[in-house]
């Protein structure tokens, strides 16, 4: 518990040195780099809660941009027609993503590893499917007109909140049971956890926070469209918390950070190599490839290998 | 109303036998290595294009074009394998990590696509010419074509041809041996990496005559056409049993059959969620599948 007590103070202190300095340099800084900043704190959000479901309880899943969608459309649709707060519209579409994700979780999760991915892939592509439907948020002609909200300041605030409630999880009982499952299911079954009702807690959480994360993104954007949530978003979760490492919390952070960058820096391919087409995405995943031959666990990864393949 | 729904019985098993096809590969792959292969759906769309090269640049007939396209699938399958998941394979790699490996592929094949070939749609000879059977529409008012009737012979004389390859001939029963339990095939003198790199070989072919099939039906290929067929084939798949070769066939067919209905008598813009709708249900009550057999999980 020391260690938490310790990462709580670094945080608080450095989070009030950011704020700060940040609200100076704010209004000179380009809006080209504010963008991307807010982008790497909402994948970091993003990759995190991902990261407690596939990576702490090794549960495959891959419906993220899912539960993210229900977040932002929810929230979106608060402040759009109610004029709800933005703190409680954030915190409303997380909890609505955090019920859908107890719907889905309840059944789905008894299946097994490859199984499940497959399940919430098909979720969430009946959730966009319901959206592209719903013509109060505007169905396939997108949802224009949401109030600007998100700065850096909420951003920020639930970043931080994410992570201190990640490492608080994962220090704590539940967090070891949630763990164990990850390990063994069949040996944490035996040792008395109860493994269906820690893999619905990850589970949700990790759909609350992708639903806040939505939220945020929405509030940003000003604009919502169903395609913007197809299976291809949630793979890019997904491959931040692979490149980051499995189940380390710094790691998947810092990797989300590195892979919003990234595919901005690779802009410059395009003038590098002088031609008209964009190699920005030929790149991308040639090193994806690259990565996952070189060093399988994830650039930064700790994740500790099976002894066995089951 | 009974003519109608029969009509689109009849689109659906068309576009159905496309599915069957590309979850073949999926299913042989599945049951080999236990490794989605999500570069599938983009090797087919590769596919299309090798054939419409072939017709287009080559000036060939649509059987050479065929075989073509067959080929280019089968070594861009097993150079696929051999460069991308059997150094995994080797190091014995976590899953996860096999399976985003999968998915740069098929990013890359995607964007390879894009940059050479440009994102706009072309449109796929007809070397078909299109003919409507009308004896068929005056005596039971089903509009049948003979595209419709070449996709379907064709896909359903592959799959005889993989159903002997696989019960009857040496390499199929290596095939079965290696997906029934690998190190025990090894042991027993089975050149894994042969049977796996044939494994995908027949899978690419399957996947290729798919994209060529879908380019003379619907006319129209783009890079992208490979996303949405992937994952529902491998829907297909896991709706047959995955690893079940029958199983594989009566899914894609299944798949087609339903989402042509549900486009026709319902709405058009579900018809993407149905699919998924069948896989949650399948899951639920028979997760095995249609043909699988349960597994208990070994302590």
């Amino acid at each position: 518990m020391e260690n938490l007590e310790r990462f709580r103070y670094i945080f608080f202190i450095f989070g009030l040195v950011i704020i700060y300095l940040v609200n100076i340099i704010l209004p000179y800084i380009n809006p080209y780099y504010f963008q991307i900043i807010i982008f790497a704190g909402i994948n970091i959000v993003l990759a995190v809660s991902l990261n407690v479901i596939n990576g702490l309880c090794g549960q495959f899943s891959l419906g993220h941009a899912g539960f993210m969608a229900v977040g932002a459309y929810f929230s979106s649709f608060l402040t759009f027609y109610y004029k709800v707060p933005f703190p409680l519209a954030l915190i409303a579409g997380g909890v609505l993503a955090g019920l859908i994700g107890l719907g889905v979780g309840v059944p789905t999760l008894r299946l097994r590893g490859d199984y499940l991915a497959i399940a919430t892939l098909g979720m969430g592509e009946i959730i966009r499917v319901i959206l592209f439907n719903l013509d109060i948020v505007g169905g396939a002609r997108g949802f224009p007109g949401i109030p600007k909200y998100t700065s850096f300041f909420w951003v920020y605030l639930v970043v931080m909140f994410v992570l201190v409630s990640s490492y608080s999880l994962l220090k704590s009982p539940q967090g070891r049971a949630i763990l164990s499952i990850r390990e063994d299911e069949i040996a944490s079954e035996a040792m008395g956890v109860n493994t269906t009702r820690f893999k619905i807690f990850a589970f949700i959480f990790g759909a609350f926070w992708a639903g806040v994360a939505g939220g945020l993104w929405a509030h940003y954007l000003q604009f919502l469209h169903p395609s913007s949530f197809t299976f291809m978003k949630s793979v890019e979760v997904l491959v931040m918390i692979v490149l980051g490492g499995l189940g380390s919390i710094s790691g998947v952070a810092i990797s989300a950070v590195f892979l919003t960058i990234l595919p901005e820096l690779l802009r410059y391919a395009k003038v590098l190599f002088n031609t008209t087409v964009d190699p920005r995405m030929v790149i991308y995943s040639l090193l994806l490839i690259l990565t996952m031959l070189l060093r399988p666990q994830g650039l930064l990864g700790g994740y500790r290998r099976k002894v066995k393949e089951q | 109303m009974i003519t109608e729904i029969f009509q689109q019985i009849i689109n659906g098993i068309a576009l159905g036998s496309i599915y069957a096809l590309i979850a073949l590969g999926y299913t042989m792959v599945y049951g080999i290595l236990r490794l989605i292969n999500f570069a599938h759906g983009d090797i087919y769309m590769v596919g299309a294009y090798a054939g419409y090269f072939a017709i287009t640049s080559f000036k060939w007939g649509i059987f050479p074009s065929f075989i073509f396209a067959m080929l280019i699938c089968a070594i861009l399958g097993m150079s696929i394998e051999r460069f991308a998941y059997r150094p995994l394979r080797i190091r014995n790699a976590p899953r996860i990590a096999a399976l985003t490996t999968a998915i740069g592929v098929s990013f890359l094949l995607e964007n390879l696509g894009i940059i050479f070939w440009t994102p706009t749609p072309r449109a796929f000879p007809q070397v078909i010419p299109l003919k409507i059977y009308q004896g068929i529409y005056e005596r039971f008012g089903i509009i049948v074509n003979n595209r419709q009737l070449v996709i379907i012979s064709v896909a359903i004389a592959l799959m005889l041809l993989l159903q002997f390859i696989v019960n009857k001939t040496k390499i199929g029963m290596a095939m079965r041996a290696v997906s029934f339990d690998r190190e025990t095939a090894w042991m027993m003198g089975v050149n894994i990496d042969y049977v796996i790199s044939f494994t995908f070989a027949i899978g690419s072919m399957l996947a290729a005559a798919g994209g060529v099939l879908v380019g003379i039906y619907f006319n129209r290929i783009d890079p992208l056409m490979g996303v949405m067929p992937g994952v529902k084939a491998f829907v297909a798949a896991v709706l047959g049993g995955i690893g079940i070769i029958p199983g594989a066939m009566v899914g894609g067919f299944i798949l087609g059959i339903a989402e042509i209905l549900v486009s026709a008598f319902i709405a058009s813009s579900y018809r993407d969620a149905i699919a998924f709708a069948i896989l949650i249900v399948i899951l639920l009550v028979r997760p095995s599948g249609i043909f699988g057999v349960a597994t208990r999980e070994k302590v």
